[in-house]
């Protein structure tokens, strides 16, 4: 027991980083269940942090409500965003929505009330680490039951083709909105969490640089199962603290093995690391289809 | 009035370097449709690169240059091999040649950060004799002079090898329909090659001369010229060679009438990528365009 809060003491903050960071993946994994590569999340986790952090801060909200209202915001405005935007395709909609959170790093860069490039300093540090967790089984378990009722078999058949999707009657446009308007909803709710963790955030937290971190989760860990980002998310932002444990020093080595792991998953493993666990999942259910004699 | 002209011509002299790294950019668009999210990295490398054979190896700026550029085209062809032509068949290669360039810029990032440090280093002081030349209020260096030559000169260039040469019809044969183009006796993916040496090397020339103009290079200068980058080849309209010149110059200019015109550089970059984002949902295409990029 005493090992254990030791261990905890000092891992803590690690640990509700790998949370955050999940549930950040698992935003944009929504997105990616669509087919729709968007590089909006950090914007739309910043938008749910500065307006938890502001209502909390400095008008007493009460942490469940401003939580609430920070990600029923950053809904709001994917909502705004996504209409337009989501005519796009590809690598252009992936350059629209990165335009789309540069503006917002950049007014939130400006305003008086989020406190300019110093950030917001002084939020009341409430999200504990079994918040943080809690809120992740719930949100995993909700994707995980989502993949397979009807809005998760639309999301997939978009993904896989939007003009047959619409030839069978989807209506692909409500479809891909939602997962934008979702993807935005669970990140301003993960911003909100992150808000109230450190007491202080500011706008370098949740620009370009972070998007591409979250899309690097979703490919390392794969986008073809919920667990992927997870995955993705607590490999990599473990892998310092792992890297630090063998003696290896910060810098450009670490920032290397980085890009060497993502190139290697994009190289020889396209559906990332989760596809490892799917294909023993398969070659299990294989074999008991090969034990069951067929019927015909 | 002379602040304004000054400011104007700051702009030219910026936004041709914007060109010229956006012109790079975009030739691998147009023959590949993939977005190389490595060309910033290439960028910086050069311009590091630059410096070294400078300030380590004592050659002069006019040797150095040459061989900054060769090395970097080098690099180009490094990225072919490792990154794009193992996922030439895939067909998601669109999305995973987008991720392993990510992949790829980290790794470049980090061997800049390993080879020259994080320190931000400039050009010896007498690498380049400047004069300065005053009509009324406005002045120009030869420093300005030269690197808009330098940048105009390999523009010109490019568009006429890819007009003339046979190698140049070539690569716009593969940016047409690599599958005509391989039943017309090309070899594409020698090509390509050869189309990703040329990007690079105009990539890092257009980092030796983002060095000299603003008198500094640091491993991370890369960052900011690749979201303006993505910005000046959506205006111009993607794979557009004569597009992207001209994107990189309205970019420019439109850097320093904002500053000019609001007195703060605080929003230089707003409007810029509010500028983007209307482009993308009222004209996809970009200004010079065609339009079946759309669909990419």
């Amino acid at each position: 027991m005493e090992a254990l809060s030791q261990f905890f003491a000092v891992y803590g903050s690690l640990f509700n980083f790998i949370g955050i960071n999940a549930l950040l993946a698992l935003s944009l994994y929504l997105t990616l269940a669509a087919g729709q590569l968007s590089l909006g999340s950090a914007a739309f986790a910043g938008i749910g942090g500065y307006t938890a952090g502001i209502l909390t801060m400095k008008l007493m909200v009460p942490f469940p409500l401003a939580v609430a209202a920070g990600s029923v915001l950053a809904g709001a405005v994917g909502l705004v965003i996504g209409l337009p935007v989501l005519r796009l395709r590809g690598v252009f909609l992936a350059i629209a929505t990165l335009s789309f959170g540069e503006v917002v790093r950049i007014v939130v860069l400006n305003l008086d009330i989020t406190g300019g490039a110093q950030g917001l300093v002084g939020i009341p540090a409430i999200t504990t680490t079994s918040g943080i967790y809690l809120s992740l089984a719930v949100a995993a378990y909700a994707i995980a039951r989502l993949r397979y009722s009807r809005i998760g078999w639309c999301f997939e058949s978009i993904r896989e083709d939007e003009t047959a999707a619409a030839a069978l009657g989807i209506n692909t446009t409500y479809y891909k909105t939602l997962s934008f308007v979702l993807g935005a909803v669970l990140a301003g709710f993960a911003g909100a969490l992150y808000a109230h963790l450190n007491y202080i955030i500011t706008p370098r937290e949740f620009g370009f640089s972070v998007a591409v971190d979250l899309l690097i989760y979703n490919i390392v860990g794969g986008i073809r199962v919920w667990y992927g980002p997870v995955l993705g998310a607590a490999l990599l932002t473990a892998l310092p603290e792992i890297l630090r444990g063998t003696g290896v020093a910060a810098g450009p080595v670490r920032m290397a093995i980085n890009g060497l792991i993502l190139l290697l998953v994009i190289l020889f493993l396209p559906n990332g690391l989760a596809s490892i666990f799917m294909r023993i999942g398969k070659g299990r259910a294989k074999a008991a289809a090969h034990a069951i004699p067929e019927e015909v | 009035m002379d602040l304004l002209a000054q400011q104007l011509i700051n702009g030219l002299f910026i936004g041709s370097v914007y060109g010229l790294f956006a012109v790079g950019y975009t030739l691998v668009f147009g023959v590949l449709d993939i977005l190389n999210l490595a060309h910033a990295a290439v960028f910086t490398l050069g311009g590091l690169l630059a410096v070294w054979l400078v300030e380590a190896a004592g050659l002069s700026l006019w040797l150095a240059f040459p061989v900054s550029v060769f090395c970097c085209g080098l690099l180009g062809l490094l990225l072919d091999r490792v990154a794009f032509a193992p996922l030439r068949q895939r067909a998601d290669s669109n999305f995973s040649g987008l991720i392993s360039s990510i992949a790829m810029a980290i790794i470049f990032e980090s061997a800049a950060l390993g080879l020259f440090g994080a320190r931000t280093v400039r050009f010896p002081a007498h690498t380049i004799s400047v004069h300065i030349w005053r009509w009324g209020g406005i002045s120009i260096t030869s420093l300005q002079v030269e690197i808009v030559a330098v940048a105009i000169l390999l523009m010109v260039a490019l568009t006429q090898f890819l007009n003339r040469a046979r190698v140049g019809k070539a690569i716009r044969a593969v940016a047409e329909n690599d599958r005509t183009a391989r039943l017309l006796g090309i070899h594409v993916d020698g090509i390509i090659a050869f189309t990703f040496f040329i990007s690079s090397a105009l990539g890092g020339a257009a980092g030796i001369l983002f060095g000299l103009y603003f008198d500094s290079l640091s491993p991370d200068m890369g960052r900011s010229i690749e979201l303006k980058g993505l910005a000046v080849i959506i205006l111009g309209g993607m794979g557009s060679i004569p597009g992207a010149i001209l994107g990189g110059l309205a970019f420019g200019l439109s850097e320093v009438l904002t500053v000019a015109l609001t007195g703060t550089s605080n929003l230089r970059d707003a409007v810029a990528f509010t500028v983007l984002f209307t482009v993308l949902i009222l004209r996809p295409a970009g200004l010079l365009g065609r339009k079946k990029m759309r669909e990419a």
